[in-house]
């Protein structure tokens, strides 16, 4: 008698095997977050905190001294 | 602040608002069309008709092609956090992480777990029990929405958190103030239901379509009869939400509230601007009429806004230059308090340095003093906390006009579905073919309304949009736009083929 893990894995390997327009939807979404994440996140959108400053209280020190200034014009 | 480039800020706030809209487009259609599924399928489980699965199993598809196009197009705008807003991320990182964990954890296993067994499940699991798993989704994807809502919520009236200044957070204080804010629960509401009407339009189209041509005409009836009854009531319901959050604006964000009615000069006994044009060379002070031309309804805004009749409601003058009678503290007057915050908040960081406590600790009762116009010491005029009257303006009127459209439409499918000759109806089919393109435009007008009427605030009243800003090169932001708006694009046609090929396909056996 299979056990409840390998239930849920027939489960899953049944359901996978059997898609007809999921397998277009899974490829565009292993494609879509390939971009996202090895693309856009890696290359284009780093984290401007985390990599310009090692510690949080640098951070905090970098982001205090944006607000600490006052207004200029418009421009 | 630092003395930053504005074409940065625009570019910057165009990015955000091109992939968020993108992001729109997909998401409320889930919302909405996995409680119909639900529908559908506890209408089968009830009658046992094999129809009715038919019919499921066909809405069903077409949700799941929504979602997977769908899916993480919300995972670029933590990007943009991190990337384009970097101020802002760290200043409210304490309170969207709750909130953004929460949906994580909680909403988003509840709905994929769920999901496979709704995809997967269909004659492998017992009726009862895929039946619950579709119930399950539906909640899980609308649990989704709560968080990231009261996260948006939080932004247009900040609540329950405290700011620090040794760290430059704001912290959470009160996590059930922040989830349970009147802003959060009416936009949670509005937007939530918002959804339901675009699938129940969605399902009315594709529906009237096949009436058009003569195809799977039982299908399409059967289903018209559910989403129209779904459409109306959550049509009624945008309403009321609608109003409760136009109450909350006059509450909280009294200056939106003036931008959308075109409102410059305050008066008791308001009048709601049903119909209008603005005029658009009028400034904030001058004596120029705001319209060219517009219909009121006379009495009706005050009622809406302080639900008193006859009360008083601030325009746009009011509340730049002040209003003593009417106790309204202008712009000024906050910019001169704000200013003071900024330069106490400069000599606490000064004085935290120079390791002097005394001054630090007198710097600190200052800022705490003035610490609610915080952001007004950023602006460089009164004028700046004016935000794009026209565009405010518009987008509301259409939204309005739109979500009244949509239940005389629902009642007209339903009057004549149940009449039984809903297919001769010539002239309101194709209505329901261009109706859900119609609600789309009904939603995204919304979200204009919430994001651009809430200018110049990235967080009303503590945080201008141009502080939020990191300043980076100009040319990145430039560059990731085009590059959002290709990637975007393609995906929102992959979804259009292959949706129009399913619709094209129909449901097995009808």
């Amino acid at each position: 008698m299979a056990g409840p893990f390998t239930s849920v894995y027939t489960f899953y390997r049944n359901g996978f095997k059997t898609m007809t327009v999921g397998r277009t939807l899974w490829k565009i979404i292993l494609i879509k977050l390939l971009v996202m994440f090895a693309v856009f996140k890696l290359f284009f959108f780093p984290n401007y905190l985390k990599t310009n400053f090692q510690t949080d209280e640098q951070r905090a020190d970098h982001v205090l001294e944006q607000l600490s200034r006052p207004a200029v014009p418009n421009h | 602040m630092v003395d930053i480039d504005l074409s940065l800020v625009n570019w910057s706030r165009a990015q955000f608002a091109l992939t968020a809209m993108y992001h729109w487009i997909f998401v409320p259609l889930t919302l909405g069309l996995s409680f119909l599924c639900a529908m559908f399928e506890s209408i089968y489980v009830r009658t046992g008709n094999e129809k009715w699965k038919a019919i499921t199993r066909f809405w069903m598809t077409l949700f799941g092609i929504n979602f997977a196009i769908g899916v993480a197009t919300g995972i670029i705008l933590e990007f943009e956090f991190g990337t384009n807003w970097s101020n802002y991320s760290w200043m409210v990182g304490d309170i969207f992480g709750a909130p953004l964990a929460v949906e994580g954890i909680f909403a988003f296993f509840l709905e994929a777990t769920f999901f496979a067994v709704m995809f997967f499940g269909w004659n492998r699991v017992s009726k009862g029990f895929h039946l619950f798993s579709t119930w399950m989704v539906a909640i899980g994807s609308n649990l989704s929405a709560l968080w990231i809502l009261v996260a948006n919520a939080w932004m247009q009236y900040p609540t329950g958190m405290a700011f620090n200044p040794e760290t430059a957070r704001f912290e959470m204080e009160n996590f059930w103030a922040v989830l349970f804010s009147p802003v959060a629960m009416s936009k949670f509401t509005h937007a939530t239901s918002s959804g339901f009407v675009l699938a129940s339009l969605f399902v009315v189209t594709v529906s009237s379509w096949y009436l058009l041509k003569g195809r799977h005409l039982e299908m399409a009836k059967k289903s018209i009869i559910v989403a129209s009854v779904f459409g109306l009531l959550a049509s009624v319901y945008v309403a009321f939400t609608g109003d409760e959050a136009a109450f909350e604006d006059a509450q909280h964000q009294p200056m939106k509230l003036a931008a959308y009615e075109g409102l410059y000069k305050g008066e008791k006994n308001a009048g709601l601007v049903a119909l209008g044009m603005i005029n658009s060379d009028k400034k904030p002070g001058d004596a120029q009429s705001p319209f060219l031309f517009e219909i009121k309804v006379p009495g009706l805004l005050s009622l809406l806004a302080n639900r008193e009749s006859g009360s008083f409601v601030p325009g746009i003058d009011d509340l730049v230059y002040g209003n003593k009678e009417q106790k309204v503290m202008g712009v000024a007057e906050k910019m001169k308090i704000g200013q003071q915050a900024v330069a106490d908040l400069a000599a606490f960081k000064q004085a935290r340095k120079d390791k002097n406590d005394a001054v630090a600790s007198a710097a600190l009762t200052r800022f705490t003093a003035n610490k609610e116009y915080l952001g007004y010491g950023y602006l460089s005029t009164p004028e700046e906390a004016v935000p794009p009257v026209s565009t405010s303006f518009y987008s509301f009127h259409i939204m309005v006009m739109l979500g009244t459209l949509f239940p005389v439409m629902f009642i007209a499918y339903l009057f004549f579905t149940v009449k039984g000759n809903i297919a001769e109806q010539r002239w309101l089919l194709p209505l329901g073919v261009l109706s859900f393109f119609l609600g789309h435009v009904a939603g995204q007008m919304g979200w204009v309304v919430a994001e651009v009427g809430r200018q110049p605030w990235a967080i009303q009243g503590l945080m201008p949009v141009k502080v939020a800003t990191t300043n980076i090169a100009v040319g990145h932001v430039q560059a990731t736009f085009f590059m959002f708006l290709g990637v975007f694009t393609l995906l929102l046609i992959a979804e259009i083929k292959i949706m129009l090929k399913q619709i094209s396909i129909g449901p097995e056996g009808m």
